[in-house]
This record gives C-alpha cells, structure tokens and sequence, in this order.
C-alpha cells in the first residue's frame, strides 16, 4: 500500500515524464484534486494562470506552435472545459499538438446533470483528434500516454482527458510507460516508391513547376528538404499563410503567399504552372478561389500525411502519402538538376506590377497619405525590418492578419503564429503569450485589431503577473475592418454594426502595468516602433489606421484564383499574356 | 471512374472496425452528420476477431462524397479500418419481425398463403398474436409489410444490414497481422 500515489498525482508524475515543463489552465471544484497536488510539484511544473480558459489554450496553441512541443491545458468541468471548445476546434484545424486535461464531476454523477456536469467527450469528440473520458485511476497512465502519442505524431492535434474527480481521488501504483504504438493508429506510414517516382517523373518533365508549402513542412522539421529539392530542379517556392516562414523571404525561388490576400505572381502562376507540388497543405478554399477553375493546366502531386486530405477539395494525380521529411528526403535524388529560368522570371514580373499598385500604396505610403493616419501594411513593414526580420510575428484574423503577414520578413521557420483553419479572433494575445514562453530567447510581436484586442483582453493580467515579454500592435480603425471591407465592396458600404466606440487601450494597459503609447501620425511611428522593440518587457502601441484601409490583392469569392483585384476597380491583366 | 458514376446517388454500405470503445458509434455519425447523409440502417456488434467490433452503415450519397467519408472514418483513432461497398460487392440480409393478432390468422387463409409464399416463419403464437419472421433484402421484408398491412399489423421492426464481402482477402485481418509485425519491432 505504501507505494501507491493518487490518480492526481499520477497524472503529475505522467506529465513530467512526457517533458512537459509548463501547464496553461485554470482552477476549479472538479479539479481541485489535481491542483491540490499540482503545489507539491511547483518546482517541477510550471502553471501559467490564465484570466479566462479560451486563453489557456489559446496560449498553449501558441506554445506548442513556437517550440514544437506538446502545448498542455488543465481546466475544471463544465464552463471551462466550454470555454475550450473554441481552442479545441482552431487546434485540429491548424494541426497544433495539444494535450487538454478537463475536470469532471464523481462517476456516480455522471450523466446527472450535476453541477457543473457537462458531456465533455460528446461535445468534444467531433473537434479532437481523441478525446477519452478517464473514470477509474488506472485508465490515467495508460490514457496520458496515448494522449501524447496521439496529439504529437501523425497530423498533430488535440486531445482531451476527461478526469472524473473520484480518478483523481482514487489510488494507484504508478509505473508510467510511454506510448510507442496504438494497433488502430499508423502515424508515420512508409512512402510508395512507385508514388515518389511518378511524382518525379512529373517534375523532371516539367517546364513550369511549382511548389506550394504548407504548415506541414514546419510540422515535420522538412524546411530544408523543401530546400534541396527546389534548389536542385529549380522549382519556385509559394506559401499558405501558415507555411509562410518554411523558406526564407529573400530566397531568390520564393514567391510569394497562396490564396485570397496572397501574391499577385503566386496565384496568377498557380493557374499556368504544368505540375504543383503541394506539400503539407489541404487546399483550403481560402487558398483555391473556385475549384472547378483551379490550376487547370497543372498534374498535381499532393504530399500530405493525413489520406482523408487526399481529393477532398482538389483531384490530385499523384498521392504522397507520409511525412513531409520523409517524402522530400526520398524524392530528392530522383530529381534532375534544372533550371526554369524564364518561368521563375515571370513570377517577378507578376511582382512588379504588385509592388507599384500595391505594396508601394501600402507599406511604403507618402509622408501626408491618409491626412497622417497609417497603413497596416507600414506598421508591418516597419516592425519586421525593428526586429531585423528575426521576432516570431502572432496575428489576430481579419485585416491586420492578411496585412501582417504579407508585410513581414521571414528569416527563420515558426515565424508566424495565426488561426488559419478556423479564423479565431482574440486568438493572438494569449498565443503571444504562450509564444513567448515556449521560445524565450525570440521577440514576439502580436498583431490585431481593435475588435480581437478586446476579445481576449483579460489575458492582459496573465501578462502583468508572469511579466510575458510581447509586443502588441493594436492596429486601430475603429471599426470590424474586414468586415467593414467587405460590406464597402459587396453590400453597397451598409456599415451594419462594424464600427467600434473603443476605451482608450492605452488606459486600459496601464491598469495593468503595461506601458505603451498612442501612435497618432505617421511621422511618430518609426520611433514608437523602436522604442516597443528595445523595450525590457511588454510594450502596446495603439497605432490609428485609417480605417479605408483594405486589403489587396484580392480574389473575390466566386472566383478563380488567377482572377485578381488589384484595387475595388483594378482587376490584375499581365502586360505580355503569352 | 468517370464524373457521372462519381456522382450517381446509390446506396452504399459502410463497414467499421474498430477498437471496443465508447463513442464510436457517435463518431462515425458525426461524419454522416456534417455532410447531411441519412443513416439508411446501423447495425453493430463483436466482429470474429476478438476484442474488434464491426459497425455497418448504409446511406444514399454519391460515390465521390462517401470515399472522403470513409477516409475521414478511417482517421478517427480507435477504428482500425472503414470500407465502402455497393450491393454488388456483397452479400447481404437484414431481419424483420412482425405481429398480427392471431384472430386474423386463424379466420383468413389468404395469410397463410403471404406467409408461404414470403418464405416467412411464425416465431411465437399466443390467443392474442402472432410473430412472424422475415430475412432479406429490403425489399423483401418492406414487400411483406405492405401485405401485412391489410391483416391489423400491429408492429414491425427491421434491422440493420448484416454483410459478408465478395473479396477472397481479409482486409482487416492483414492489418492486424501488419500492425501486431510493427509492435514487435517497437518492442525489440
């Protein structure tokens, strides 16, 4: 008897035995076992407090996405372990790998509608990856190791343990072993190697190849096979949004950012490249306009490690089903050495007509443009070159993450944090949170807009109480920007309910001990930039955008990819259609 | 595969196996459910091999929209493997069980000849009813609840399908022995 702990407590030894260093959560009645141990272990694991449990696990979304690491969230049961739900579901789409542990009531309770009783695995089930309702003390150390297992190989994602208070309570001999397999569960299936030499047949016929790198190269550490193999067949690079940062930005075959809000010369190409190499990416309709009208000239070669991504949105002629290391690893020398000179050239001529209507109005405005208000695409520009192209950038949705994104530099991978799947606003605060604490040693600038600022707002007191080093640029229009711009382009400027009437956030961050400063005209920006970056902690600059301000590029919805706004009344033509 | 038999709306049978976990059941109706496709009939019990149950689903839908179903039943966790089947690819049979008061047995010879000519059997007889049972197909069972339905009916229940493949191999046996062959080297 004498050896024998609590379940809680072999939830604890379970979690460092994993590696984790670091839980995101949020007390309560259902998981006071849990805590009640968790203090004996407080120089062992540390418990980040966040204000509200949305920022919990938005915090560890951000966490896992910086280090690579299994980000984990304790919460109690009912309300908190709903308040996840939104986390829960930007995590599976986004592959993030996550571990949620929720409280739950006694089992005798359960199905009782109890206090605080609420149907965790049910309402979870369709939005993780696993989700297992732990009732007895030993289910915990097996459930934990598959949780693990589960949430970090394959296609990462999130996994919920549901832990009945009466498991926690309860005691058991603790002999954790690590997960290793799951007889149902094959997380990193061997490549074909017919698949891989049809793929490279395709390419090294091809004369306008492309490649489309997505979230699952960073995932699979595969930057530099995507590297190899562009370099040797000579293969220009494009990005999703959050395979933005796999190349870096100044790398002569990167061009530019897929879909929507994406480059002028990557969207227009994908509609004349002959093979796209499509890795770790889902062809999200974000990034594809119009199926039907996308990339009709192209064979298709989509290596994903997940099969239910195959022909779900876009016919692929080839399949690559595995690991993106491994899959590029294998392909690389059955690639020729080529050069495709002209077509690569042609990308950039695309770009120059995007960097004169575009980026130059945009990030590079004349001093009195806008009676002095900014641009979001300037404050971007000018932040990414302050932190020399190096700071991990988290974005909120809307204006200010297309605006972001597209106006950073990237040098190194895991450099942009953003919902992309699921589109969260208030998800950037607390992910530059757990951003921060799971790459210390980088600057972590968190773009958003003053509709998303104040979704999460609370999450300011996590930042006071743990003294969280983030820079938050709130770009200020006063308004839901991008629903404010879509409403001025597709529903005749019926501003319903977009404008905002804001507190005063600088204010408001000072009630939290956090400096900051109004940025009113253009010519106090620079220097309120530097003073944010070279400042020893947090820092908010309350930046005032003028709110006409939209994003461009754009693809109407409807609409082929290649069909491209320029501005509301340019639609992109090229100069020498061939 | 050409478009049209792509997208021709037919009834497909789909078979899981999986682990004997809780919510399995809720997790492939899940999938149904965010493509709005009727479940046509469920059933679900212990398949042959020990410790695997073994759910079979039918629902009207295309060929194209039930593939990326079954991939996407195949990703949950605890199934070990999902297949898709038109009526040609199987052998099939589902049970009904029907009850008519015994009275209307007795006095009209007209029931006896449906119940022979159905090839149906009388399960239990008492004063007040009769259960009678029908296997087939579904248009069977539904044929013989139409002729019922002129005889006081009083309840008819069908079940869901129960299949076997047309295939000579075992899919879900190979994947085990597969999967048991990658255990062993985990653990050397």
């Amino acid at each position: 008897m004498d050896n024998k702990i609590t379940g809680a407590e072999a939830m604890i030894r379970g979690l460092l035995a994993e590696g984790v260093d670091t839980l995101f959560g949020y007390p309560g009645g259902a998981i006071l076992p849990f805590y009640d141990k968790l203090w004996d272990y407080r120089d062992r694991l540390r418990h980040i407090l966040t204000r509200h449990e949305q920022g919990a696990i938005h915090a560890a979304q951000g966490y896992a996405r910086a280090s690579g690491r299994v980000g984990v969230v304790v919460v109690t049961s009912g309300p908190a372990a709903t308040n996840i739900i939104t986390g829960l579901s930007d995590a599976l789409m986004d592959s993030t790998p996550l571990v949620i542990i929720t409280g739950q009531v006694a089992v005798q309770y359960l199905g009782s509608d109890a206090f605080q009783e609420t149907d965790v695995v049910g309402i979870t089930q369709p939005i993780s990856k696993w989700a297992y309702q732990i009732r007895r003390p030993d289910e915990i150390e097996w459930a934990l190791s598959r949780a693990f297992y589960i949430a970090s190989t394959g296609r990462p994602g999130p996994v919920v343990l549901d832990f009945a208070k009466d498991a926690q309570i309860g005691l058991i001999e603790s002999h954790y072993r690590r997960c290793n397999f799951i007889r149902s569960y094959n997380p990193r299936p061997v490549i074909a190697t017919e698949n891989l030499l049809k793929a490279a047949a395709l390419i090294n016929n091809s004369r306008r190849p492309m490649i489309i790198a997505g979230h699952g190269v960073m995932i699979a550490n595969a930057e530099q096979d995507l590297l190899q193999v562009a370099e040797r067949a000579d293969i220009p690079v494009i990005n999703t949004l959050l395979g933005l940062s796999t190349i870096p930005s100044t790398h002569r075959l990167f061009k530019g950012m897929a879909g929507m809000h994406g480059n002028v010369g990557a969207n227009y190409n994908t509609n004349r490249a002959d093979v796209i190499m499509a890795i770790g990416m889902r062809f999200d309709d974000r990034v594809t306009g119009v199926t039907e009208l996308y990339a009709p000239n192209a064979k298709i070669i989509h290596i994903d490690i997940d099969a239910a991504e195959f022909d779900k949105n876009i016919t692929a002629d080839v399949h690559i089903h595995g690991d993106a290391h491994d899959a590029l690893s294998a392909l690389l020398p059955m690639l020729n050495d080529s050069s495709h000179e002209e077509w690569i050239e042609s990308f950039d001529r695309h770009a120059e007509v995007e960097y004169r209507e575009v980026i130059v109005p945009e990030a590079y405005p004349e001093a009195d443009a806008c009676g002095g208000k900014m641009k979001m695409g300037e404050v971007a520009r000018l932040v990414s070159e302050a932190s020399e192209n190096k700071a991990i950038l988290v974005t909120d949705v809307g204006q200010n993450q297309m605006l972001s994104a597209r106006y950073f530099g990237y040098t190194r991978s895991r450099s942009i944090i953003s919902s992309g799947g699921l589109g969260t606003m208030g998800f950037s605060l607390p992910a530059a949170i757990g951003a921060k604490l799971g790459d210390p040693e980088r600057t972590v600038c968190c773009f958003t807009g003053d509709g998303g600022f104040q979704m999460t707002v609370q999450e300011l007191g996590t930042i006071m109480e743990y003294g969280v080093d983030v820079k938050v640029i709130i770009l200020n229009n006063n308004f839901l920007g991008n629903v404010r711009q879509w409403q001025e382009l597709f529903f005749n400027g019926r501003f319903s309910n977009t404008p905002l009437l804001n507190p005063d956030f600088i204010t408001l961050a000072s009630a939290y001990n956090i400096p900051g400063e109004h940025v009113s005209t253009r010519g106090e920006l620079a220097a309120a930039i530097d003073r944010m970056i070279s400042a020893p902690g947090s820092y908010i600059l309350d930046v005032n955008i003028d709110e006409t301000d939209m994003v461009f590029p754009m693809t109407p919805v409807g609409k082929a990819v290649d069909h491209i706004m320029l501005n509301r009344n340019l639609k992109y033509e090229p100069d020498n259609e061939e | 595969m050409n478009q049209t038999t792509k997208n021709k709306k037919q009834l497909f049978t789909v078979t899981v196996y999986s682990e004997n976990q809780v919510g399995l059941l809720n997790q492939i109706s899940i999938i149904l459910t965010r493509r709005c496709l009727n479940i046509e009939s469920v059933s679900g019990s212990a398949s042959s091999i020990p410790g695997i149950h073994k759910f079979t689903v039918t629902c009207y839908s295309d060929r194209a929209t039930m593939e990326k179903v079954v991939k996407q039943i195949e990703k949950r966790i605890d199934v070990l493997r999902a297949f898709l089947y038109t009526d040609r690819d199987i052998v099939y049979q589902e049970i009904a069980l029907y009850k008519v008061p015994t009275i209307r047995l007795v006095d009209e010879k007209n029931l006896e000849k449906i119940i022979r000519r159905y090839d149906a059997r009388i399960l239990e007889i008492t004063r007040e009813y009769t259960v009678i049972e029908k296997t087939g197909h579904s248009d069977e069972t539904e044929a013989l609840f139409q002729e019922l339905k002129n005889y006081d009916l009083r309840q008819f229940m069908r079940s869901g399908r129960v299949i076997v493949t047309r295939e000579a191999t075992e899919h879900v046996s190979l994947f085990l022995d597969e999967q048991e062959r990658r255990r062993a080297e985990f653990n050397r």
